[in-house]
């Protein structure tokens, strides 16, 4: 499974959807995840892809983690991983 | 109905070790926070806490006591200790089998689990302590305490996250208040600052990596500390016939719960509860002149604390002088309320309140007077003590001068 499909796969479990019912424009409010799953998902990506995600639920906006969609958050996470691999 | 007033106090925390020193702390505004020195510090992420500093159990415990006291019986212990001989009572015949001890205490013995664990899993290690079990027992602090002052009435532990110490206090102003006893040792304690203890707060996000700043628009999150206080309650009658000096009076409480939420307040749960000690103690919302908030210095909490006290006070919460003094000694957790109600006495008998220090900007959803930076001078005939756990408990103590 590629990056797209492992992260949509963690927000669809998440969010208790099938990932077929996950578009790329979704923000995950809309998908009805709440501040819980956010951190769990965020957490599974972690441990999925070995990086750290940087994100404080005080200031969700200056984390330098764009959450505002699921396509954001795929584009973000590869970012991670490419931090990683430089 | 007994009236039930406060005659000692004691505390270890990271401002200092002692009553004197934290009231001094307190009205300088001074800052417990800072590095953290623990064991495989480097693997976490949050890396400043409020510690306890140069903490030396052996001058306060001997070897056969030692292996019996993990940190935060140790810190409940000598807090204890300090009230107990300030109250000037000592405990035996009658008056020891009509006292007891209700403590506060979210994590009891974590660092004695923490240690463990690490020896038989990190280790390999196929033995443990033989005295594990007493010791991270969260009734442990109790016990130790009630032990050392024969203290034979009601005695426990209670685990309400964040607000323990309130409800502690709470359900033992109640007890005397309603006649099962005569002298309560109450208060809180906590030593959550290990590696694991971290560790698990790091998951949630919610910590904050540079600073504990409540109600300032750049709060970022909470700080952890540790410690404990511990106060002698004591029935009116009996204090005022033995002419001891009187603290505070402790005139209202009230708990409730949201039923909502595991991480998330709710305004009306705590709303709820500051309405229940006011009408508790049968005040009127104007006869309140400070309130020690809740204010953990996270986005949730600080915004929602505010709205409740506009809630229940309406007009005059632009009068109250409400302060979080997490800033200087950390959110102690379980123990947070007890070292918190010592800025409610300094506010009673010194008219000195302390500070919210910490702040930088006004946050328009935290539009009260929070006594930013510098404490204040100022008389007060009624301060209220704020807690609201995770789970959505929470616990409000209403004090008067004394009479």
């Amino acid at each position: 499974m590629n990056v797209k499909n492992r992260v949509i796969a963690i927000i669809a479990e998440q969010a208790v959807l099938d990932v077929s019912e996950i578009s790329l424009d979704q923000s995950l409010d809309s998908l009805g995840l709440d501040s819980l799953g956010l951190v769990e998902a965020i957490f599974a990506i972690e441990e999925s892809f070995d990086v750290s995600v940087p994100f404080n639920a005080n200031e969700p906006s200056k984390s330098g983690f764009d959450l505002s969609s699921v396509a954001a958050i795929i584009v973000a996470v590869e970012g991670l991983i490419a931090q990683k691999a430089a | 109905m007994r009236r039930v007033v406060i005659t000692g106090a004691g505390t270890v925390n990271a401002l200092a070790p002692d009553v004197a020193g934290t009231y001094a702390a307190m009205a300088e505004g001074r800052c417990g926070i800072g590095a953290l020195d623990i064991p495989d510090k480097d693997r976490l992420l949050v890396q400043i806490g409020a510690q306890v500093q140069g903490w030396q159990p052996e001058a306060h415990f001997s070897r056969q006591e030692l292996p019996l006291l993990d940190r935060f019986a140790q810190f409940a212990r000598v807090a204890a200790r300090q009230a107990v001989d300030q109250s000037g009572l000592s405990f035996d015949g009658e008056l020891a089998d009509r006292s007891g001890v209700i403590l506060g205490t979210a994590g009891g013995g974590l660092g004695t689990t923490d240690d463990t664990y690490r020896a038989v899993y990190a280790e390999g290690k196929n033995r443990v302590h033989p005295l594990v079990v007493p010791r991270l027992m969260h009734s442990a602090g109790a016990s130790h305490v009630a032990m050392a002052h024969n203290l034979r009435g009601p005695s426990f532990s209670v685990a309400s996250a964040c607000a323990s110490s309130n409800h502690a206090m709470g359900l033992a102003f109640q007890m005397i208040r309603g006649g099962g006893a005569q002298v309560m040792l109450t208060g809180g304690s906590e030593a959550m600052l290990c590696f694991g203890g971290i560790k698990a707060w790091e998951g949630l996000r919610v910590m904050s990596q540079t600073a504990c700043r409540p109600f300032s628009l750049t709060r970022n999150g909470m700080v952890q500390g540790e410690g404990a206080a511990v106060f002698v309650f004591e029935d009116f009658d009996h204090a005022r016939a033995r002419g001891a000096q009187i603290l505070a009076e402790v005139i209202g409480f009230a708990m409730t719960s949201d039923a909502a939420d595991i991480v998330m307040p709710s305004q009306d749960g705590a709303a709820r509860a500051i309405a229940g000690a006011l009408r508790d103690a049968g005040l009127k919302a104007d006869q309140v002149g400070y309130i020690n908030a809740h204010g953990t210095g996270t986005a949730a909490n600080d915004k929602t604390e505010c709205a409740a006290l506009t809630q229940v006070f309406g007009s005059h919460a632009s009068q109250l002088m409400i302060s979080s003094t997490k800033a200087m000694h950390g959110h102690i957790i379980g123990g947070t309320g007890a070292v918190e109600l010592l800025a409610c006495l300094m506010a009673l008998q010194q008219g000195v309140i302390a500070p919210t220090i910490g702040y930088e900007a006004a946050d328009p959803d935290c539009a009260l007077d929070v006594v930013p930076n510098v404490a204040r001078q100022a008389r007060v005939e009624v301060a209220l003590s704020n807690a609201f756990a995770f789970g959505g408990l929470n616990a409000v103590l209403a004090l008067r001068r004394a009479p």
